[in-house]
């Protein structure tokens, strides 16, 4: 039996023609991100762990190495599992508060709860103590008030300010997360319920909370994963007394230089990581439920009953207190005078002042690494903007792939959420091992700062973008079809108002998380574009206080950066948008 | 959306790469986050060498040579400064430099002269320094403490802060002292009698001078902090009004301060030697030695620089400061901090 000539070239057309359709297409979304994610995450993630963990360099890792993992594993689960379930306790009622009720204020006071996210912990940590510290305002206070000679409050360097400072970062998650998809709950099925006769709480236990079910993972998981690698607020308010594995990663790596060491770690580190990813996808997949989404509109009121006047003021109370509290003691002491001569006196004027503001504007010292603040928010945007842009092309099509999920998307789905997870410090000895020659001689240019906070923000820009694009429903687009439009012209008229709000919250996180990050401890930095946090470091590493009072101006001065930009875009925002 | 997004993406690459440096030849030197120098300084050696200085931070002194040493096969830069006495060893042993008898060697007393085969340079040296609040002495009438004996005495318990040797260098600086002072079998007794007054221990000096130690802005609980002797001059220099006296001075009895000293060396496998060998003697030449103290306040090792004023009136160099040889440093380090994190952290 033979094949003609021309029966084989049919047969070949057809075998590429299957093999596009059903191999290629699914394939194409994935290509933007997992090129970006292979080569700027796995190749030096590798190539890093390689170096600490090839067979050689593991026959130095001894017996007390194992148990350094293992302790420091224990007290990172336990931290981070304490400081979940406070950020939820917290984070539910505030998602409660701001999805049901119409307040005065009330974007204020979200913007307010979002602001930490973005604030570096140095920042955050000088505020702690400015309002906690065994100097801060509160004890002073209580010292005033009650006679007493030491301070009756020690909360620095102990687990209750890492638990609190957790909160304090991670709330807004939760907010916004759970908070989106209460909104766009369908109050039918509540109303349902209670008409057949279920008193509220058991509205909320056998309704609302199912249906809550998979936002409320989804919250706790990204917190959890927060809390998991979290490195500065150990350092800096935990204090030495307590060590993560990160915290671990970083010494090891950076001062102790035992490469196998921190290799294991954050090997042990990733891989819990992806564990938990792999659990929540299950998880969600699960449970989820589908129902008809809801403007968000529909399911906002007005505090009637007393009770909910009670959880409304108390709430907003509670929230104002923890969130302004901390935050209001950096502005306060940028335009405040503590310093004056003192010399043997002992005596401490206290005024007003603006000149931590306008030395900012200057450079007594002809340093060479001066910056104007001007300068350095233009560093900051233009990074975040970068961001923004390559987030959204890198994690548009993954979302859209992700929407109507096949065996591919499953099996890669964990994967996303790595770089959360990842050690930022191992990451970023990884970058100099793999970036530091031609063709891609990245280490030393100012584009690797953007490509770096794409890393984050990806994972986030893809877990905004998914459920709106999967909402849309099918019937519409075909609809429009039969009625003569053409493809593109469906995607701008049904798909595009859709998934446009989605796409602004999107970029929100992608900008937020480009304008806090603060990277530099495992970077090589360009000390010419330094961004806004980096540019607060370098004023609290010199003595005196002029250069702590511009630290503070410039906190003060990012602070207002990222307030006017969260209010901006949810002006933008139409009302009863999704978020995140 | 889509062309607003472009244009952004647009600028901001044109913005960044109208930055970037032109020039006939770039020499790039890697440094740690402490480094700083005066702008008229560096123009005065990049016109005279057709050059321009390209410099690229990478963390504190530790992580900065940790960097090198990774990508010692493909160099970052041309130039590397920022190792200390306390990691030169590591340094050395990893083979980054290429040696280099600068001409200027010929200024610097011998006691920076720490390897003889001139790879590594010595550019500065400091003193870390327990640095006490004048006022809250002169308040309560407390004699000062004069060694580091004194500190384990009751009248000074609860009011010394210290950072965690490993993750800070003054901290490391402070346990190399102690470790010098009472040797190596001894030092960990006088720790825990440190513990038992109640020292306080935190990451960083950051941490330590800006929120603990009261003599700073801070105004924290402890006004005696781990520090450098040059930090009442800083105190002076950048006061919020004009100070008559600094606020702050530093003990310097016999081994309460460690010497530091800095260096300096070329990287092997530039391809830009003679320039890079022209911006080491650059950085031991009288211009940068004197430019030095007022930017990063460290001490000149050249002994034609003359001090500021400021470095006259408010700071001081140790007398009697301990020192302990770098090999000595580099075969227990590590050992010496996880021993002292057992008696001090556990």
């Amino acid at each position: 039996m033979f094949l003609s000539n021309e029966d084989t070239r049919t047969k070949r057309i057809t075998k590429v023609r299957v093999f596009v359709s059903s191999w290629l297409r699914p394939v194409l979304p994935w290509m933007g991100a997992s090129i970006f994610l292979g080569l700027f995450f796995f190749y030096p993630l590798a190539r890093i762990l390689w170096l600490g963990l090839n067979p050689a360099a593991l026959k130095t890792l001894d017996l007390a190495s194992f148990l350094l993992a293992s302790h420091s594993l224990l007290f990172t689960f336990y931290q981070a599992a304490l400081s979940t379930l406070l950020t939820l306790g917290l984070g539910l009622p505030a998602a409660f508060l701001f999805a049901r009720y119409d307040f005065h204020g009330k974007s204020l006071l979200r913007a307010l709860t979002t602001i930490p996210f973005m604030l570096p912990t140095v920042v955050v940590a000088a505020g702690f103590n400015a309002l906690l510290g065994p100097r801060g305002w509160v004890n002073l206070g209580m010292m005033d008030l009650f006679h007493l000679q030491s301070a009756p409050i020690t909360i620095v360097g102990t687990l209750g300010v890492i638990l609190l400072a957790h909160v304090f970062y991670n709330t807004t998650i939760v907010i916004r997360l759970v908070g989106n998809a209460l909104s766009h709950l369908d109050p039918s099925l509540e109303q349902a319920a209670r008409t057949l006769g279920a008193d509220p709480p058991r509205v909320l236990n056998r309704v609302t909370l199912p249906l809550l079910r998979p936002s409320i993972l989804a919250a706790s998981v990204l917190v959890f994963i927060f809390d998991f690698t979290s490195f500065g607020v150990i350092l800096l308010l935990g204090g030495p007394g307590f060590s993560t594995l990160e915290v671990e990663i970083y010494k090891q790596a950076m001062q102790i230089f035992n490469l196998p060491l921190a290799g294991l770690l954050s090997l042990i580190q990733l891989l819990c990581t992806l564990a938990f990813s792999i659990l929540y996808s299950r998880i969600v997949r699960r449970t989820s439920v589908t129902s008809a989404p809801r403007a968000a509109g529909t399911n906002l009121h007005t505090a009637r009953t007393f009770r909910q006047k009670l959880f409304l003021r108390g709430m907003s109370w509670l929230l104002l207190a923890l969130f302004l509290l901390p935050l209001i003691s950096l502005p306060l002491r940028s335009l405040t005078r503590l310093e004056a001569d003192r010399g043997e006196r002992g005596q401490v004027h206290n005024g007003l002042t603006t000149d931590y503001y306008t030395e900012l504007f200057v450079n007594p010292r002809d340093s060479i690494f001066y910056v104007p603040p001007f300068k350095a928010i233009c560093n900051s945007l233009g990074y975040a903007a970068l961001t923004v842009v390559l987030s959204l092309a890198l994690g548009f099509p993954v979302a859209l792939a992700l929407a109507h999920p096949r065996r591919l998307e499953r099996l890669l789905d964990p994967f996303l959420m790595l770089p959360l997870g990842a050690s930022a410090v191992t990451l970023g000895l990884g970058f100099i091992v793999t970036f530091n020659r031609p063709p891609l001689a990245l280490v030393t240019s100012p584009l690797l700062v953007p490509l770096a906070h794409t890393l984050i923000a990806l994972p986030f820009v893809i877990r905004s973008l998914q459920p709106a694009l999967a909402s849309i429903p099918v019937r519409l687009r075909q609809a429009a079809a039969s009625l003569g439009a053409s493809p593109p012209r469906v995607w701008f008229t049904v798909d595009w108002p859709i998934v446009r709000r989605a796409t602004l919250s999107a970029a929100v996180f992608a900008f937020t998380v480009s304008l806090g990050e603060f990277g530099a401890s495992s970077l090589v930095v360009r000390p010419e574009y330094p961004t806004l946090p980096i540019a607060i470091a370098r004023f609290l590493s010199q003595p005196g206080g002029m250069n702590y009072g511009q630290a503070m101006a410039m906190a003060t001065v990012l602070m207002v950066v990222c307030g006017i930009g969260i209010l901006l875009i949810e002006r933008l925002r139409l009302p009863g948008a999704g978020e995140f | 959306m889509k062309r607003f997004l472009l244009i952004v993406f647009l600028l901001t690459a044109a913005l960044l790469s109208a930055c970037s440096p032109k020039g006939p030849v770039t020499l790039t030197v890697m440094t740690h986050d402490s480094f700083a120098a005066s702008e008229s300084v560096i123009t005065a050696f990049e016109q005279a060498n057709n050059v321009k200085v390209v410099f690229l931070k990478s963390g504190d002194a530790g992580e900065a040579l940790n960097k090198a040493i990774l990508s010692k096969e493909a160099p970052l830069a041309d130039v590397f400064y920022g190792v200390d006495n306390t990691f030169l060893s590591r340094a050395l042993e990893a083979g980054i430099y290429e040696a280099y008898a600068s001409p200027l060697l010929a200024k610097i007393p011998a006691e920076f002269l720490l390897d003889p085969q001139k790879r590594a340079l010595p550019v500065d040296y400091g003193d870390i320094c327990i640095n006490y609040d004048k006022a809250y002495f002169a308040a309560h009438n407390l004699t000062l403490p004069a060694t580091l004996e004194d500190l384990i005495k009751p009248e000074y318990k609860n009011l010394l802060v210290v950072e965690n040797p490993a993750t800070s260098s003054p901290g490391l600086g402070f346990l190399l002292a102690t470790v010098k002072h009472f040797g190596p079998d001894g030092y960990l007794d006088y720790w825990r009698s440190l513990r038992l007054n109640g020292v306080a221990v935190v990451d960083g000096w950051g941490t330590a001078y800006s929120t603990n130690f009261s003599g700073s802005s801070g105004h924290g609980p402890q006004p005696l902090v781990v520090s450098y002797s040059s930090s009442p001059a800083a105190e002076v220099i950048f006061a919020t009004s004009r100070l008559t006296d600094a606020p702050t001075a530093s003990i310097l009895g016999p081994d309460t301060c460690f010497r530091q000293v800095e260096f300096v060396g070329i990287l092997k496998g530039t391809p830009h030697l003679k320039l890079a060998q022209k911006f080491v003697d650059f950085m031991l030449s009288q211009q940068f030695q004197e430019d030095m103290p007022l930017q990063m306040f460290m001490y000149p090792v050249n002994q034609d620089a003359n001090l500021p004023q400021e470095f006259i009136q408010y700071a001081q160099v140790a007398p009697q400061p301990a020192t302990l040889d770098p090999t000595v440093i580099a075969a227990s380090r590590d050992k010496w901090i996880a021993d002292w994190t057992a008696v001090v952290l556990h």
